[in-house]
């Protein structure tokens, strides 16, 4: 019983990791149509930023406030990679708007030199970032059954992220804006939307979620020069599982995957577990091209 | 309509500059490299070129580049006393790109272009093979410095890691006597960990000890949940880890959140060493073991002096592991043969080397031994300390021999290579 408890919490779990590295993406490939194949590299900088926050508050700030280093990392990760977002949208992406493979090709090139940019800075071996005490050991539910505070609070800080995304995009005026450049970029152009600025912004926003991501995800694994590259695949899968321009698309196609990555993991093996996601996402895409959830608009036609 | 095309253009030319600013980057280190060598030798006669081939770039740069920095040193070292025959040795460095075609494709331009006399390098056992026939068809020596899965011996390589006897087989007999039965296999999917494991389930079959539970990873693994969840349903008293990499940090940080600790299950892994601990973070791995023929803390004097030298060279926050102190002594080795045999030609060179060549290395006197090119080696368990370094639990006391074929085991006859 713990054991099948402990797994539906694990399902959840790495759905709420995916589902992190996918919203930036659900919004630049989703909304924007931008193969962004640098979006993992946003993410390893997003961790590189946990990594110097947290050096920062070792060495120059008290013992006691050494805790508090990764609730600063979170919106400092945000800021940088949305500022190098902004960069990156002004300086290469938006010329390439409406050329998907060019995009792809040009983004592909930009993560490689992230990547040499992170190692030459920081060395090609992993760093280690200290986690916060607060964060270490796991909630006893049971005897047998313990969740561990990271995964708590990774699933949290979805839950807000998402809601943030939700009320931003649904609830607030530029949100409206975003939507209707995305949906018809002449006709809201014609209605006095800048939709240069909207661009930039929304690809900002995409980048910034990535950097959140890549700040979380040091809770768990490693970071290294390389860490983008081994969640960017997954990135893509779920959006395009969920069908791209929906963030309810996104959720579903993160919980869909996780849950089905960790039950087929845990009945068979690590290697025939995540072959057999792909051959169902495959499979499921053939019957429905569009993904879980799809949305009728002329700027996907 | 002449303005859209140039900013059409404009990102592709943005592009190619800052690819061209990185290339020419990486051409002017390469240029001041050998500028440094041409300074220490006037012609290039005067000097025995040797070549280093290791992944200097790719995913498995964060290992191999530190085997460089030995090998490099040792090269270094042997120059300043004085060289080899009354010459220098020149390092020619090529960066293999973590990808075994460019190894095989490298090692042959060393052998056929450069000519070098003999190549240190390699780490992975995929460029170990793919480099194999190139050395075995142009002569060559390669000087390979890690622990692999055994079950080789080609005449063009000498091998100064370990082989699994004087790794993974002594210390599955270790944890049966002081840890425990029952073993959970954990490893990244590749020729590695699958044929160790297959070598430890007929030792374990053997020597009493039960097998729980056998899992496999992709390479790159990140999500380590699941199978720590199949872990606490197989309660098992040891988990014998060969997974590689990054892998690694995932699985002992995600270990350490679900409430198991050293004192519940001990974890054996025998591909992470003081350098991966850095990244695996020590407090993580506090506790847990690792086995190695080396380790920072090994008390030697050679070791005091080899550990002191890497530092001032490179960096007091720098550490010294195995497959850097194989790196190291390899080029000795080498060295005493050409000595010996009063040339660099390969045949001498491998007659000499076959006739009892014996070096002082950090981790105590190694030599090879003549019917398959490996080196004898002491074996040492070690538990990671708060502060990365190991503290030996257990040693062979001396070095023992190499059995790449697992010949002294009856148990492991019908073993045999690949999967």
């Amino acid at each position: 019983m713990d054991t099948l408890l402990l797994q539906i919490f694990n399902g959840i779990s790495v759905s709420s990791i995916l589902l992190l590295i996918a919203l930036g993406l659900s919004i630049t490939f989703g909304l924007m149509n931008v193969i962004n194949m640098a979006h993992g590299e946003l993410i390893m900088i997003g961790a590189y930023v946990a990594y110097v926050t947290q050096l920062v508050f070792s060495r120059y700030l008290p013992k006691e406030l050494f805790g508090l280093y990764f609730i600063v990392a979170i919106p400092l990760a945000f800021a940088v990679t949305g500022l190098l977002g902004l960069l990156l949208e002004n300086v290469l992406i938006r010329f390439l708007y409406g050329r998907p493979l060019d995009s792809l090709l040009a983004t592909w090139g930009v993560s490689m030199i992230l990547q040499q940019l992170a190692r030459n800075i920081f060395g090609a071996p992993n760093v280690d970032v200290v986690s916060p005490q607060w964060l270490n050991g796991g909630l006893q539910v049971t005897a047998g059954l313990q969740l561990p505070y990271k995964r708590l609070f990774i699933i949290g800080l979805v839950l807000i992220c998402v809601a943030g995304i939700y009320l931003f995009f649904y609830r607030s005026g530029y949100g409206r804006k975003i939507r209707a450049v995305m949906q018809n970029r002449n006709m809201a152009s014609c209605l006095g939307v800048p939709t240069r600025k909207v661009d930039s912004y929304t690809f900002a926003l995409g980048s910034g979620l990535a950097g959140i991501a890549g700040c979380t995800l040091t809770l768990l694994g490693s970071i290294g020069p390389t860490l983008g590259t081994y969640y960017i695949v997954d990135a893509f899968m779920v959006v395009v599982l969920g069908g791209v321009g929906k963030i309810i698309g996104t959720v579903a196609g993160a919980l869909a995957i996780g849950i089905l990555n960790t039950a087929l993991e845990y009945s068979t093996t690590a290697s025939i577990g995540k072959v057999l996601v792909f051959a169902i996402v495959i499979a499921f895409l053939q019957l429905r091209p569009a993904g879980l959830f799809s949305i009728r608009t002329r700027a996907l036609d | 309509m002449k303005r859209k095309f140039f900013y059409q253009l404009l990102p592709i030319m943005v592009l190619l500059l800052t690819l061209g600013l990185l290339v020419t980057g990486c051409g002017a280190s390469k240029t001041k490299e050998n500028k440094e060598g041409e300074k220490s030798t006037r012609s290039s006669e005067d000097t025995i070129k040797v070549g280093i081939l290791h992944s200097l770039s790719g995913t498995m740069a964060i290992s191999e580049v530190s085997v460089k920095d030995a090998t490099l040193m040792a090269i270094e070292e042997i120059n300043a006393s004085g060289g080899l025959l009354g010459k220098k040795i020149e390092p020619i460095i090529e960066d293999g790109a973590s990808d075994w075609p460019t190894f095989a494709e490298k090692a042959k331009k060393l052998l056929q272009q450069d000519k070098v006399a003999a190549i240190f390098g390699c780490w992975t056992s995929a460029s170990r093979k793919a480099v194999l026939p190139v050395v075995e068809e142009y002569n060559g020596l390669l000087w390979y410095p890690v622990q692999y899965e055994g079950l080789e011996a080609s005449k063009n390589i000498f091998y100064t890691g370990a082989e699994p006897t004087q790794q993974i087989v002594p210390a599955v007999s270790w944890l049966i006597k002081n840890r425990g039965k029952d073993f959970f296999l954990l490893g990244s999917d590749y020729v590695f960990p699958r044929t160790a494991n297959k070598i430890i389930k007929a030792q374990l079959k053997a020597e009493g000890g039960n097998l729980v539970g056998e899992e496999y990873t992709p390479l790159g693994h990140t999500d380590y949940s699941t199978i720590i969840n199949k872990i606490k349903t197989a309660r098992p008293k040891v988990i014998f880890n060969t997974l590689n990499g990054d892998s690694n940090v995932a699985f002992f940080k995600q270990l350490r959140d679900a409430g198991i600790t050293s004192k519940d299950i001990t974890v054996m892994s025998v591909s992470a060493a003081e350098e991966e601990i850095r990244g695996i973070g020590a407090q993580n791995m506090a506790g847990h073991l690792a086995v190695w023929n080396y380790f920072q803390s090994t008390d030697t004097p050679e070791n005091k002096a080899f550990v002191e030298k890497y530092k001032a060279k490179y960096g007091q926050d720098r550490v010294t592991d195995d497959p850097i102190e194989a790196g190291y002594f390899g080029v000795y080795l080498w060295a005493e043969a050409v000595k010996k045999a009063g040339s660099t030609d390969v045949d001498k060179v491998r007659e000499a080397a076959k006739s009892g060549i014996e070096f002082k290395a950090p981790e105590g006197l190694v030599k090879i031994e003549p019917e398959n090119q490996h080196t004898w080696k002491t074996v040492r368990i070690g538990e990671v300390q708060a502060d990365g370094q190991f503290k030996e639990l257990w040693s062979t006391g001396r070095p023992i021999k190499p059995d790449p074929f697992l010949k002294g085991y009856d148990w492991a006859k019908g073993l045999s290579a690949g999967q």
